[in-house]
This record gives structure tokens, C-alpha cells and sequence, in this order.
């Protein structure tokens, strides 16, 4: 039986490297990887504490919900990619400063 | 005495972490994408063992068979050649791995400074509760569903609006 804190500590690299991602990346790509990651590790442990410390399936409600959430969001996030890159031809997010002050 | 749940739990570990670092460092975009796919089936995998297989199924369907998808055709779309070389230089990189290391660290120790989540007494029997996930959703989540629904289809038609290209110069 693995422990709780197992699943935890998975999920908190998992997070991390989604952090390093968004840190250090560059192009748009990358970053909408990085914001993946992180909602994973976030799942991981809404699953984790529904299976360890309570008894009802609300944890995997919300997991449910969550990933529907994440699924609109990549959606939005890939069409505005598609329209940087057709107006800008580069989605180097440096690159991207039409709404710069 | 290893149980075959945790050979399970440690080679899903590598395969979790493994995709989620070959999807931020690999050369190629689209290998990057495709490790991209292979982390969230090894947490698929992780909510298998979590007696989780509602939640399992729904995260192949939708992030393997749709965001994973999705993510592919449009990094085919945008791919060139000149953009592979976004390294951030030797600074940023550092700041990068600082940021992300001192988060991991006070994570790790928090979690291993914790008495009740450390404690033997876990593990509840917990059986296969696809009917409690039923009552919920069309009991006291049901508005949380239904305004999931709009939020949805609102997101999915602004993604169409946004990239639909105008034709106005064709007949």
C-alpha cells in the first residue's frame, strides 16, 4: 500500500516542473505545456485526498470538473496561438507586444 | 514483499516525470508534445490506482483523446524551424531551476513535516463509488455542471471565432 505522502510528493515535482516551464520558456507552445503539467499535479492530489482522507467522491467531482475546465481552456489558448502565429508569424511570446503600453 | 501496485505506482512515477521533462527540454516541439501525452497517461494511470477508474477513463478521453490531440495538430500548424532555438540564456535558466527548486523543496518538506498526513491510520476502504460521483452531479453539483456546459460551449465558440479566417477579398 503506498503511502499518501507518496502521491503528494509526486505531485509537488510535477508542479515544479511546470513552474520551471513557465519561468524559463520562451515560446507559447512550451508555456501551454507547462500550465498542463500543473493542472495534472493539481489533480493528482484532489485524488489523492479523496482516496485517502474521505470517504464521499467529491475530490473526483471536482477532478471531473477540472479537466472539462481544462479542456475549454486549452481550446482558447491553442485558436489564440494559431491567430498570433498568422498575424505574427512567430509565437515567441517575447515577440508578441501589440497591447504593450 | 513488493506488491505489484507499487512497481505499478514507481515505474508510473518515471513515466510521469519522464514525459512532463522530455515535453519541456525535448529539441523538437512536436517530441515534446508527444511526451506531453505520455504524462497525462501515466497519471491516468495513477488514478487507476487511486481506485479512481471514472476519473481514469475521463482523463484518457479527454486529455489524451482531445488535448493531446489537439495540442499536436496546432503545434503542426505553427511549427517552423527557426523557433526551436528559445533557450533563455544562462541566467534566466538558473532563475528558472532556483524558482522551481526552492517551490519543490518547501512542498516536500511540508508535506513530510506533517503529522496527519504521515499517519498509519489512512487508507480507508473505499469502494467502487461511481454511484456516489452520479449523486453528486445531479444532486448538489448539479448548477456547478450546468454552468460548466455554458462556460464550455462559450469557450468553444470564441476558439472558432478567433481562428476562423475572413474571406472577404473572395467572392
Amino acid at each position: 500500500m503506498i503511502p499518501l505522502v507518496d502521491y503528494l510528493l509526486l505531485s509537488a515535482v510535477l508542479f515544479a516542473i511546470g513552474v520551471y516551464g513557465l519561468v524559463t520558456k520562451k515560446n507559447a507552445m512550451r508555456l501551454v505545456f507547462s500550465v498542463e503539467l500543473m493542472i495534472n499535479a493539481a489533480n493528482i492530489n484532489f485524488v489523492a485526498f479523496n482516496r485517502y482522507l474521505f470517504q464521499d467522491a467529491l475530490g473526483e467531482t471536482i477532478v471531473l470538473f477540472s479537466i472539462a475546465l481544462a479542456a475549454a481552456e486549452a481550446a482558447v489558448i491553442l485558436a489564440i496561438v494559431v491567430v498570433a502565429y498568422r498575424i505574427h508569424d512567430d509565437v515567441n511570446v517575447s515577440e508578441l507586444k501589440n497591447l504593450e503600453g | 514483499m513488493v506488491d505489484l501496485s507499487d512497481i505499478t505506482f514507481y515505474v508510473m512515477i518515471v513515466v510521469v516525470i519522464g514525459g512532463a521533462v522530455a515535453a519541456l527540454e525535448s529539441k523538437e516541439i512536436i517530441y515534446g508534445a508527444i511526451g506531453l501525452a505520455f504524462s497525462f497517461l501515466g497519471v491516468a494511470a495513477l488514478f487507476f490506482l487511486l481506485d479512481a477508474p471514472f476519473v481514469a477513463v475521463f482523463q484518457i478521453t479527454v486529455y489524451i483523446g482531445a488535448v493531446a490531440v489537439l495540442i499536436l495538430f496546432t503545434v503542426m500548424l505553427v511549427r517552423e524551424g527557426r523557433w526551436m532555438h528559445d533557450s533563455p540564456g544562462r541566467t534566466g535558466k538558473l532563475a528558472g531551476v532556483l524558482t522551481a527548486a526552492a517551490l519543490a523543496l518547501s512542498l516536500i518538506l511540508a508535506f513530510l513535516a506533517s503529522k496527519q498526513l504521515n499517519s498509519s491510520e489512512q487508507s480507508l476502504p473505499n469502494g467502487f463509488n461511481l454511484v456516489y460521483i452520479g449523486q453528486l452531479i445531479s444532486g448538489p453539483e448539479a448548477p456547478i455542471l450546468e454552468v460548466l456546459a455554458l462556460v464550455l460551449a462559450a469557450s468553444i465558440l470564441g476558439a472558432v471565432m478567433l481562428a476562423k479566417v475572413d474571406r472577404e477579398d473572395k467572392p
